[in-house]
């Protein structure tokens, strides 16, 4: 058993740096390479390009990703694990072997394939065996929306990845798993922690948490003295070196910028944080208020002490569902007067839509510049240089929508004056996926390993 | 004395649907008793109102030197539904530190916090 394993995040969404995966194994040394790409909203983006072409729905970013460190995975033996297969995991395997092809290390990649998570094809039937996929928030039973549901896939934990690693597996493509588990799995896997160890999964959870959001964690908006962050455009992405015991150091290759300090770390630990007491996973219920953290010389910090209680016996579902179209326009006024000029606009552009007998779920105005985010806490703003109006509109009737985005241009001429910004052409229509968390019985979910040599 | 909190904590936030959670971590260790204290469940919904639409849950987390609040209905529905510009609630930390804690001097003072002049205007509490 290695007495130290280094796992390495390269991607924190679909949408990340193209260059961290690159960077993470050219760095420094590496066992393995974790890369995140799925979020709520990810999975229903994945079903939609699936319906277009059954050749797709996975996360097309982790292609170039895998071509930019083949020669690491060929040669010198890191390993990838990804949640990149998004709603097509066997699609994305086939893509990577025609990568590990194109670069002449077919026989080097061993590719493990992890399914299981896609509970769409199986709904109905799994309605009408009684599991409600009641809304863990609102409570209402999936019925009412389920003719427009796109996506339903169970989060999976370590168990499938450390399963394909055992059997020689060199990348894992998973589906839905989560985040966290992309990370925990290969330290399990190496030090073979056992299903009930639970202080040690919950470690490995943690140092998921803390990697997971790539950047976040080393020094990316990080608000702690972030003048004093040096070199972000050189910002060097997170790893955990992490111990049998399940203490962990977060560090990041020499000569690379950003920061990792307690500070830094902290501030990613509490990121999308609920109950700290019981975070949730498939694998281990995690207790983030037992973890320790303390300095461990230059950009390194060390985590200990977590303690870990076992897992539930249900695993969360995230169910995606089309819930109407919505469009967001935007016009900048100068001063004299810049925002009483866009609130009278934003009066003027509703009375048009009344009159119009237009309906709306909502319709929303935010002042850019003003009150956009932090809202009546801004205070009074007068003299205001600029602001920009932002309108959005929301609702089940698209071309309700449509005649919406037809009315902010004619504001530029017959509506108040010192109004620019518009170049961007009309606001776009936008279908809603909404996201519907759900519960379903551990038992029903079995996960499927398939390795390709 | 009236502080900022912003002179006292840094923060990050995240969403979960509908809710906001706001992570408030002590600039220095000595100060988070002082937090643990003073930023109350009550205080920071009171700072809320009219922000948010929901209740506020609150949890300690001594180890971190941090508090963690859960800030429900504050996303104007959340994720993809939401109209907002902040729709993840990515800078609701930035609206929390706006609050303003009354602190007894004595405990300014022995915990050594910031004095008014040291900060820019636009970050110093309102006078008294």
């Amino acid at each position: 058993m290695k007495n130290r394993v280094i796992v390495a995040a390269g991607q924190g969404f679909w949408g990340d740096w193209l260059d961290a995966p690159r960077r993470q194994v050219e760095g420094g040394p590496i066992d393995y390479l974790m890369l995140d790409y799925l979020a709520e909203v990810t999975m229903s983006i994945l079903q939609k390009q699936k319906e277009r072409d059954p050749r797709m729905g996975y996360a097309r970013d982790f292609v170039g990703a895998m071509d930019s460190v083949m020669p690491a995975v060929a040669d010198r033996g890191v390993k990838v694990i990804a949640n990149a297969g998004g709603v097509n995991p066997p699609g994305c395997a086939e893509a990577i072997r025609d990568v590990a092809r194109a670069r002449g290390a077919d026989g080097k990649v061993r590719i493990g394939v992890v399914t299981g998570d896609d509970l769409l094809p199986r709904l109905d039937q799994l309605l009408d065996a009684g599991h409600r996929f009641a809304n863990m928030e609102t409570g209402a039973a999936l019925g009412s929306i389920r003719d427009r549901v796109l996506s339903a896939n169970a989060y999976i934990g370590s168990e499938p990845i450390v399963e394909a690693l055992a059997r020689g597996a060199n990348v894992v493509i998973t589906g839905r798993s989560t985040d966290t588990a992309l990370t925990m799995a290969p330290l399990r896997h190496e030090f073979g922690w056992g299903a009930t160890d639970w202080n040690r999964l919950a470690a490995g959870i943690v140092a998921g948490h803390i990697i997971e959001c790539g950047a976040q964690c080393s020094g990316g908006n990080c608000l702690y003295d972030w003048k004093s962050i040096p070199d972000l455009a050189n910002v060097g992405y997170p790893m955990v070196e992490a111990s049998p015991d399940g203490s962990f150091v977060v560090t990041k290759h020499p000569n690379t910028g950003g920061r990792v300090s307690v500070p830094t770390v902290t501030e990613q630990l509490v990121y999308e944080m609920g109950d700290p007491h019981s975070y949730i996973t498939p694998d281990v219920i995690a207790d983030f208020t037992s973890i320790r953290l303390a300095p461990d010389g230059e950009n390194r910090v060390r985590v200990f002490g977590i303690e870990g209680k076992p897992a539930t016996d249900k695993l969360k579902v995230s169910i995606a569902y089309r819930a109407g179209f919505k469009a967001v326009g935007t016009l900048v006024y100068a001063w004299p007067d810049a925002l009483d000029k866009a609130k009278a606009a934003d009066r003027i552009l509703r009375e048009r839509l009344d009159r119009m007998g237009l309906n709306f779920d909502e319709i929303l105005t935010e002042f850019v510049g003003v009150s956009a985010t932090h809202g009546p806490l801004a205070g009074d703003a007068t003299d205001v240089p600029e602001t920009q109006l932002r309108i959005g509109v929301r609702g089940s009737d698209r071309a309700a929508v449509e005649r919406f985005t037809r009315e902010l241009a004619p504001l530029v001429l017959n509506g108040p004056p010192s109004v620019t910004g518009f170049a961007g052409g009309r606001p776009k229509v936008e279908e809603v996926v909404a996201y519907w968390p759900a519960l379903v019985d551990k038992s029903v979910v079995q996960t499927k390993v398939e390795v390709l040599a | 004395m009236k502080i900022r909190l912003t002179e006292l904590a840094h923060a990050r936030s995240g969403d979960k649907g509908d809710t906001a959670n706001v992570g408030v971590i002590a600039l220095r260790p000595e100060w988070y008793p002082l937090l643990a204290r003073t930023l109350t469940r009550d205080r920071v919904a009171a700072h809320f109102r009219g922000v948010i639409t929901g209740g506020v849950e609150r949890y300690e987390l001594p180890n971190l030197n941090a508090l963690n609040f859960l800030l429900h209905g504050a996303l104007g529905g959340g994720g993809t539904v939401s109209l907002k510009t902040d729709a993840q609630g990515k800078v609701f930390s930035t609206a929390m530190l706006r609050l303003v804690l009354d602190v007894p001097d004595s405990d300014a003072q022995g915990l050594g916090l910031p004095g008014h002049k040291e900060w820019p205007a636009y970050r110093r509490a309102p006078k008294e």
